[in-house]
């Protein structure tokens, strides 16, 4: 098992020092996670790694979770698409659906917590149950542009809760409720973060057919046209008239997403054109990415729209120039021309990449800041922070707190 | 020697760990930004005023501020983000007084280029307003000597320094960073505390800010 003390040589002792500080002023809480599944999905993932490193630092957080069947999971599918924008014909049936499950767990979970910490829409109508403690949604949805229809539902039960919390300030609107910004960050320790010998990432390069005589540009990305890879292939194109380099990109199909087969055809089609486009179809399995990102020479990520781009922040810890678009929680990650190069199109992603391929200097230096940042800003042991931070602050309403 | 004295009153290193909380405001134009800017509560000005120091610490000085860092990305209004940029934080003592000088330079800056207030941010680029809560928490260093200060100093997180530089002086409105207020009141050292008083805290990078407080004090005590 993880330790906390085995991200003291990564952060310092005193970032682990202050996270027991704050630890302590939780002691007597009980902090109840509530979610709709134990597994799969990146709730369950972050929830996974930060309970027991809650647990060892001496808060007390638990973790339930609710219950559903295939009907009320469809329908929850359907509010997160709506959620994020995506056109679906939501009708009465499905609410009284969300409802009627909603309804039974109101009365079978037991609640116990000093705080109820309650995340994405699936279980948020349990907040019909909120006594004297303290209530808070966090959503980790894109809700920039709603559907209104779900989203004004949803209001309904997100002003009985105390606090929310989104990931990315697009994705506030004005609320009668404190909404906080607590970014998602990625955990170094784990196989897709940790240092690996240069003998796995050769092996994996080897692999796949990839030589090391070229510069390799990389976006790892499901196939997705909202991750635009035939975007990404115009780009290296542009790049391609000048340098001598190749793309690789990387990625799985979302399971439930018809439209990723088609997708990755189109990527195969296109990638005809150039003999040094590699397109990987890679089995779930994070040491082959890590591999991939550390081998690279730039690392895209050039999406249409994203809910945080949590695979920035996994290119920057591996210190690598990274050149993405600026939309959802990228530009938190991103500030152009210090940690990154941000670009709003095909030919501006093109010169981001000619800019970084010819200056390997500024390339590095833009790499070494990005990595920075991430250890500063978007590490596990900050997320632990801020949700302790996020605990105490439902007990005081100041914005200067004496603890 | 300077190292003899010993502190009438041992020095307490705090830190100080915050939270961003959202209003769900935002600015598309600089018409909407300076108007948001009258109202927003002052929590909102440190914030976007301070936050660079901390997240981008280890970076360039530069950018100071969220607001002129907004202008020149978002609306390309470089000039503007220059005068921004400019802003000489360490002089005012009050954020109304900061607060007003934003005001007063964004609406110059308006008045000489009209055509400005005609620029829009694209959509998902407008400014956001949020505030900084700040939770203060004493940690376990102390130091009654200027050996046992510089030793802390080396080892305390960066926001724990940012707390006793910045938070100090301009949120809590002491009218000085902490570190000059104990040398000269507990150590009596005037010299020393005006040294540290002088510096501008804001052109620095944290590390390059506690590196130049230690080989101050350091050169202090040899």
């Amino acid at each position: 098992m993880i330790k906390i003390e085995n991200y003291i040589p990564i952060v310092g002792q005193s970032i682990i020092n202050d996270l027991q500080l704050l630890a302590e002023r939780l002691k007597g809480k009980i902090i109840q996670n509530i979610n709709s599944t134990p597994v799969g999905g990146g709730v369950a993932e972050i929830l996974n790694r930060m309970i027991p490193l809650l647990k060892q630092l001496g808060v007390d957080a638990r973790w339930d979770v609710i219950k559903g069947g295939e009907q009320f999971f469809e329908v929850t599918k359907k509010f997160h698409n709506a959620l994020h924008g995506r056109p679906e014909e939501i009708i009465k049936q499905d609410f009284e659906i969300f409802m009627e499950t909603s309804h039974i767990n109101i009365e079978q979970v037991n609640i116990y917590g000093d705080i109820v910490f309650v995340h994405d829409p699936q279980p948020i109508a349990l907040v019909e149950k909120k006594s004297l403690n303290k209530w808070i949604w966090r959503c980790h949805i894109d809700v920039s542009n709603p559907n209104e229809r779900v989203w004004q539902f949803l209001m309904d039960f997100i002003i009985k809760y105390d606090s929310t919390v989104f990931s990315a300030p697009a994705f506030s609107r004005v609320l009668p409720i404190r909404q906080f910004l607590i970014a998602p960050s990625i955990d170094p320790l784990s196989d897709k973060n940790k240092e690996l010998p240069q003998e796995t990432i050769d092996t994996v390069l080897h692999r796949y057919g990839i030589p090391k005589n070229k510069p390799i540009v990389t976006q790892i990305s499901r196939f997705d046209r909202l991750k635009d890879p035939l975007g990404v292939i115009e780009a290296y194109l542009l790049v391609k008239k000048r340098i001598d380099c190749q793309l690789v990109l990387a990625g799985g199909i979302a399971a439930d997403d018809p439209e990723g087969i088609k997708v990755l055809e189109e990527v195969q089609d296109n990638a005809k054109k150039d003999k040094d486009i590699h397109v990987l179809l890679l089995p779930h399995n994070d040491i082959e990415i890590n591999a991939l990102q550390r081998a690279s020479t730039v690392i895209m990520q050039k999406s249409l729209k994203e809910g945080f781009g949590l695979t920035v922040s996994e290119a920057l810890w591996k210190a690598k120039p990274v050149v993405a678009s600026n939309v959802g929680g990228i530009p938190l990650q991103i500030k152009h021309k210090y940690s990154g190069l941000l670009c709003h199109s095909i030919e501006g992603a093109a010169f981001a990449l000619k800019q970084f391929l010819n200056n390997p200097a500024y390339a590095k230096r833009l790499g070494e800041n990005g990595r920075e940042h991430i250890r500063n800003n978007f590490l596990l042991t900050r997320h632990l922070r801020d949700y302790m931070l996020l605990f105490l602050s439902l007990y005081h309403t100041e914005d200067v707190v004496y603890l | 020697m300077a190292e003899l004295i010993r502190a009438k009153e041992g020095f307490r290193f705090y830190t100080r760990l915050h939270l961003s909380e959202m209003t769900g405001l935002k600015a598309s134009t600089l018409g909407q930004l300076v108007e948001l800017i009258k109202q927003v509560p002052g929590s909102c000005i440190y914030h976007h005023t301070h936050r660079f120091l901390q997240q981008h610490q280890y970076l360039s000085p530069e950018p100071p501020n969220d607001f002129a860092y907004w202008v020149i990305e978002a609306l390309g209004e470089d000039e503007l983000g220059e005068r921004l940029a400019s802003i000489d934080t360490i002089q005012f003592i009050h954020i109304r007084e900061l607060r007003n000088e934003f005001i007063k330079v964004i609406e110059e800056y308006l008045e000489e280029h009209p055509s400005a207030k005609q620029k829009f941010a694209r959509q998902g680029e407008e400014f956001h307003f949020m505030k900084s809560v700040s939770f203060i928490v004493p940690t376990n260093y102390t130091a009654n000597d200027y050996r046992e200060f510089v030793e802390v100093l080396k080892k305390i997180t960066i926001d724990s320094i940012y707390f006793h530089v910045f938070e100090a002086r301009l949120r809590l409105e002491k009218g000085t960073n902490d570190f000059s207020w104990w040398i000269e009141s507990s150590c009596g050292d005037k010299q020393l505390a005006d040294e540290i008083a002088r510096l501008d805290p804001y052109t620095f990078t944290m590390e390059e800010l506690r590196k130049t407080l230690v080989k101050i004090i350091e050169k202090r005590i040899t």
